[in-house]
């Protein structure tokens, strides 16, 4: 990969779609603070655990790549720390394998479609809230055997918030890209 | 070598990734396990931002609620409110007073009831970073003695108990977390039964038969057949009765504030807990009852 060109165009038919790279050490800075707010904040506002900053990070990031391969491996190391992060009571993998095909399909759907706009940005990360939940949940029941409710009103709420917050977040997080 | 077509490369990286994880998954599942590697540095890691987060943010918080939270005012409307903050202060620094008298009076009566039994103040940090599980991190670990198993509670009441004891910190299983329990009774009638989180805000008691008589509002109390707490702890009053088959299906609001902890005390032993000695008490005779269940045990 030549690191002298900031961005790239993937052509995909017609459509040009840019590859964006971030500056150095932003991806991890980011996803260190991503984890530090996810465990600290609801200590002081417990309402803010409804946030999923690391889903976001790997959304955001997978997208914004447009490689499967690293939207995959981005989405394995963000769900390995937040496992790590949440205790004996979440065995290593619950998260990381739910994210690692977040990332994936991140990625896979950013190298197909223009995903800047915000209304696609809220879309999208409605679905991946939702597929990812789904997956967490098949692994409680399937692997774990612990009883998992399919829906709840807090899985949509938290999908909404998680949208909303999100479209601001990208945004924010869009700052972090070579110019 | 059978060559992987460019565009499949990423679908076979993802495969052995997902495989990876579930054989992860699948020895952990197996076995009993301790506190892994990976944890140990990565809550090494986390945790100093945790902690110069949890002071950065109350000299926020500090910072803000003692000025810019004030200012876009007018001077009279600013006398006034300081004059009615004054006044509020007073009133908070008074119920506060009594508070934590109530507090201080608690923990007295606790600490000479239990003389024999160590304790640790502790500040939380952090919480888990799964929402879906109720597990905080404290400020204290291996260090000043804290070990798994050992009991967590606030002069409210009953907390949780340390699932894992790093060096400089430790992780509490809250007692509303899906997999924790507490052997419990109700302070009245003495009946006793395991109580456990469901993973929402209330508890729930689940082996008090449709016959027994339950109130709301009654206490529930420790009935320390657990090991791990004293007998007669605070775990929460009876907030729901629904009859159930064949039991009745009692919802517990928790007597410890456990969505805004900010401090709790750690006791610092592992050895089963003395009863008191007054066998002729109800609590006793309570004690010697034939309960449907021990308190649960949390998976590892």
């Amino acid at each position: 990969m030549n690191e002298a060109y900031n961005t790239y165009d993937l052509r995909v038919g017609e459509s040009h779609i840019e590859v964006h790279k971030f500056r150095g050490g932003a991806i991890a800075a980011a996803t260190i603070v991503a984890l530090f707010l996810q465990t600290s904040v609801p200590v002081y506002f417990p309402k803010f655990a409804v946030l999923d900053l690391p889903l976001l990070l790997t959304i955001y990031f997978g997208l914004s790549r447009r490689n499967p391969s690293t939207g995959l491996l981005l989405g394995w190391a963000i769900g390995f720390l937040q496992d790590s992060l949440s205790g004996p009571t979440v065995p290593l993998g619950l998260y990381g394998i739910a994210k690692t095909i977040v990332g994936y399909l991140a990625s896979s759907i950013g190298a197909r479609l223009d995903t800047e706009h915000p209304i696609a940005r809220f879309a999208l990360t409605v679905v991946f809230f939702g597929l990812h939940q789904f997956i967490v949940g098949v692994i409680r029941r399937m692997l774990l055997a612990q009883p998992e409710t399919w829906f709840t009103m807090r899985m949509l709420i938290g999908a909404g918030v998680n949208a909303i917050v999100g479209v601001f977040l990208f945004m924010l997080l869009d700052r972090l890209r070579k110019n | 070598m059978v060559a992987i077509p460019s565009r499949h490369k990423s679908l076979v990286l993802l495969a052995g990734v997902i495989l990876t994880q579930v054989l992860l998954l699948a020895v952990q599942i197996r076995r009993d396990s301790q506190g892994r590697l990976i944890r140990v540095w990565t809550v090494g890691a986390v945790t100093p931002f945790e902690r110069a987060g949890a002071s950065g943010i109350g000299g926020i918080r500090g910072a803000w609620n003692h000025y810019f939270a004030l200012q876009n005012t007018s001077r009279e409307n600013e006398r006034l409110r300081r004059e009615n903050d004054t006044l509020k202060l007073q009133l908070n620094q008074l119920q506060s007073r009594a508070a934590e008298a109530d507090r201080l009076a608690a923990l007295l009566n606790f600490r000479q009831a239990h003389q024999n039994v160590p304790m640790l103040g502790a500040r939380v940090i952090g919480t888990s970073a799964d929402t879906q599980s109720q597990t905080v991190y404290l400020d204290r670990g291996e260090r000043e003695g804290i070990r798994r198993n050992m009991g967590v509670i606030t002069p409210d009441g009953v907390v949780g108990k340390v699932i894992e004891s790093y060096s400089n910190t430790s992780q509490v299983l809250l007692l509303t977390d899906k997999d924790s329990g507490v052997g419990a009774m109700l302070a009245e009638s003495r009946i006793q039964s395991p109580v456990g989180g469901v993973g929402e805000p209330l508890l729930s008691m689940k082996y008090v038969p449709n016959d027994d008589e339950v109130n709301l509002g009654e206490h529930v109390v420790t009935s320390g057949m657990d090991r791990i707490f004293p007998r007669d702890l605070p775990v929460g009053t009876v907030s729901q009765i629904k009859a159930g088959n064949p039991f009745k299906q009692i919802r517990i609001r928790p007597a410890a504030n456990l969505e805004r902890l900010e401090e709790v005390i750690v006791l610092l032993s592992l050895q089963p807990l003395e009863l008191k000695k007054d066998a002729g008490t109800p609590a006793a005779e309570a004690v010697g009852k034939s309960a449907p269940g021990q308190a649960k045990t949390e998976k590892p």
